[in-house]
């Protein structure tokens, strides 16, 4: 009978489109909670399989001698690697070359006519990077563990690490009269293909939202001791969640314990390290990204003119550890700690400009006085003041990009305001001082430079 | 003759196209020519209609199909009104309530205002086919069986859209009209809520629920073993039980000492079908407005025990101070 043939197949199709979306056994279950807690870790034996080899670490070069002469005293611009020997310095180019770069080769960030100039975006980025890499194994070791980090960790062998993010587009036609999107309901891969906010990273990882939604009292409370954190707001938390145990390919009993994901007492210790982790990625967001922007040519900036921007993915990518935990920084010693900068640990200052209608003084590190000889330039500013009645000077305190922004506008305006007194006190009267508003150095990809920790003086 | 002795059916139910009986003359005429449709007959009755529409059932038609509308129209702009993109994401699509910053106040159309008006016509559709129930019910002679368990599953939706939301004082803490959304909504209240399996009213929802599933199981499945004795006929052997209820009886008495009844068996099927949403309606209606966290509130009432501990004691880092 032809109808129940139809019937029949009708079946077949129906469940094998129910059973097209499974996995298919077997999938691999391990505990790591009491028992019959549901506290599992379930595994993919496949998918592990095609993941091991993209997670391996490359060899390391053996160690090259710390003997000899300085890169600082034989090459010219090394700033955070002028304490290596020639042949490490050497080592770690090679190096870097082959976990950024290995296609483009040192061109990649050089000028091949002039190997230290700082022409190309790629090396200023890729000094900031350095930076920031030595920054993570030296103050983030709650997170990277003695492990630590290298460029390889993000790179591994990509101009751009893989896994990055950018602010979000909304869709063309959403969000007008019809169609709220509600910033969810996308299956978006940003938080496994969920139907959840897909965006976790722009509160959560750049700006410092409350992730915590539960309170710490058992019964309802009003006035200041309410918890008014909404189910909407508990839905872009467990977006992150879902960001983090896609980016680790770990279920969420890996950090939380089924009873209470609230309870730190009775979690497992891996939370703590995943709650450094927001801490860490945040940090690198906004002192190290963020900062980079005007530095990258629009093609390497997201659709809102944003920097590419760090999550969980961009080191982990699916493993729980990166590269499932290879002590790969210890062979790269120079990664380690932060370095001192070579011409700031000199301490020498850059000369004062003294001419007659243009001063320039330079500060030291987090310095709002001027010192030595650097007060020659405000000595010229004063005996021009003095000259020419009629003058006015405007005065434009700057900064390095070292360190938090905020602080360091303060420091360019005390900077500002110590020549400005200085004047006052010499005599000069308060309406002939233009204070300008302090420069804000973003990005000044040396860190720590000395030219740009200065105090500019025009008379006019 | 066919006999009922199968998980599936091998007998096609139909009899001589009928109307049923006739209505009082200030009602609404039954619509359609009935016919027989062969799939239909393998999962029931073979014949479809005439159905009784009413004035009722019209109205609530209408404002089911302008709830139903809004959302498929909101989706659909949500995907660039791309039907193709619409078929293909539809499970991840929803109408969301308002952002909480709107709290209770009418919000701007394409901000949680569709929602609003979607949520208020699917409530009347839903209520005026409550009274549908009840008013074909009566018509028929019936028992308001059948509305008094409608009433109850809309007495959780209520709860989850209406009443908590307002005690809440907030239309975002009411369920996206969507598929997934509204399970993203489900898992969110619970964690939000220091885990929902800790309410005592979900854990006696969940008894209903599991335990509608058991006894809808053993039911049919007594009933279709006795049905070669004539077991089906179920209601003439509440008064007159044949060799197919003694047996059925006989079972259940010998192998856990106790049995229901013909007639009691559809009681306790019924019993636990509505206090499911019932208890489960209570369990979220105390979600937020009175308790705000269920493990925190289970442990100080000591409502289950401790595990033993596995992992060092964990310390919150924020105590510590958030920097590396």
């Amino acid at each position: 009978m032809s109808c129940t043939k139809t019937f029949k197949w009708l079946a077949a199709v129906l469940t094998a489109t129910l059973l097209a979306g499974c996995e298919r056994p077997p999938i691999a279950s391990v505990q790591n909670g009491f028992r019959g807690t549901g506290m599992q870790q379930v595994y993919n034996p496949r998918t592990l399989a095609a993941q091991a080899p993209l997670n391996t670490a490359p060899e390391a070069a053996p160690a090259a001698s710390g003997d000899g002469p300085k890169a600082s005293a034989v090459y010219q611009n090394v700033k955070v690697l002028g304490d290596l020997s020639v042949g490490q310095f050497a080592r770690h180019m090679v190096a870097i070359t082959s976990w950024v770069a290995p296609n483009e080769g040192c061109t990649y960030c050089h000028n091949a006519a002039n190997f230290a100039e700082d022409t190309k975006y790629t090396k200023v980025v890729a000094r900031r990077m350095i930076q920031m890499t030595q920054h993570l194994n030296a103050d983030w070791n709650k997170h990277v563990g003695a492990t630590g980090v290298t460029c390889y960790t993000c790179h591994r062998g990509n101009n751009v690490p893989k896994q990055v993010w950018y602010a979000p587009t909304d869709r063309k036609y959403a969000n007008s009269l019809l169609g709220d999107l509600a910033g969810q309901n996308m299956a978006a891969p940003s938080v496994g293909l969920s139907s959840l906010p897909s965006d976790p990273f722009t509160p959560y990882l750049k700006e410092a939202k409350p992730i915590r939604v539960n309170g710490t009292e058992a019964l309802k409370f009003t006035g200041a001791a309410a918890n008014r954190s909404s189910t909407k707001q508990a839905e872009h938390t467990y977006g992150l969640m879902m960001h983090m145990s896609t980016s680790l390919g770990v279920n969420c009993t890996y950090c939380h314990n089924t009873q209470s994901f609230q309870s730190w007492a009775i979690s497992p210790p891996q939370r703590t390290t995943a709650w450094y982790g927001i801490r860490m990625a945040r940090d690198l967001n906004n002192d190290y990204l963020e900062p980079l922007t005007s530095t990258f040519p629009a093609n390497r900036l997201g659709p809102h003119g944003d920097v590419a921007k760090v999550n969980c993915a961009t080191c982990h990518q699916g493993a729980y550890k990166p590269l499932y935990g290879a002590a790969m920084a210890k062979d790269y010693p120079e990664l380690l700690t932060l370095a001192k900068m070579t011409t700031a640990s000199s301490g020498g200052l850059p000369a004062p400009l003294a001419e007659p209608a243009h001063s320039v003084m330079y500060f030291g590190v987090g310095s709002p006085t001027l010192e030595g000889e650097q007060a020659k330039g405000l000595a010229q500013l004063i005996v021009t003041m003095a000259n020419t009645p009629a003058a006015k000077v405007s005065i434009l305190g700057y900064h390095s990009a070292a360190g938090e922004l905020a602080a360091n506008q303060e420091l360019a305006k005390q900077r500002a305001l110590s020549v400005r007194d200085s004047l006052l006190g010499a005599g000069i009267a308060q309406d002939r001082v233009v204070l300008e508003k302090p420069m804000q150095a973003e990005a000044n990809l040396a860190g720590e430079d000395p030219a740009a920790r200065r105090v500019e003086a025009t008379v006019k | 003759m066919a006999e009922y002795q199968n998980l599936f059916t091998a007998v096609q139910v139909t009899g001589p196209l009928h109307d049923g009986i006739a209505l009082p003359r200030d009602d609404w005429k039954r619509s359609g020519t009935p016919f027989f449709v062969h799939l239909f007959g393998r999962l029931g009755n073979a014949q479809l209609g005439p159905i009784y529409l009413g004035g009722l059932g019209v109205a609530s038609l209408l404002f089911g199909t302008l709830a139903f509308n809004i959302i498929g129209f909101n989706m659909l702009a949500s995907v660039d009104w791309s039907p193709i993109q619409l078929v293909r994401q539809l499970f991840w699509l929803a109408l969301e309530p308002p952002p909480p910053s709107y709290g209770l106040s009418i919000p701007p159309l394409a901000q949680g205002g569709w929602w609003l008006v979607t949520g208020f016509m699917l409530t009347v559709s839903i209520l005026l086919w409550w009274v549908r129930t009840y008013r074909r019910a009566r018509q028929l002679g019936l028992g308001t069986h059948v509305a008094w368990a409608f009433a109850a599953a809309i007495w959780l939706y209520l709860v989850c859209g209406f009443f908590r939301p307002i005690m809440m004082g907030s239309w975002s803490e009411a369920v996206p009209f969507g598929i997934f959304p509204h399970l993203d909504w489900v898992s969110a209240i619970s964690l939000r809520h220091g885990n929902l399996f800790y309410n005592p009213f979900h854990a006696l929802s969940i008894v209903f629920l599991y335990g509608s599933v058991l006894l809808f199981a053993m039911h049919g499945a007594t009933i279709l073993a006795v049905s070669r004795y004539g077991g089906e006929r179920e209601i003439e052997q509440i008064v007159d039980r044949g060799t197919a209820s003694e047996r059925a009886a006989l079972f259940w008495r010998w192998t856990m000492g106790f049995n229901a009844t013909m007639e009691s068996i559809h009681r306790w099927a019924w019993w636990f079908a509505v206090l499911c949403p019932l208890v489960g309606g209570i369990g979220i209606l105390l979600t937020g407005p009175v308790v705000d966290n269920w493990y925190l509130w289970s442990m100080k009432h000591h409502v289950v025990p401790a595990y033993p501990a596995v992992y060092p004691i964990g310390i919150d880092p924020a105590l510590l101070g958030a920097k590396p």
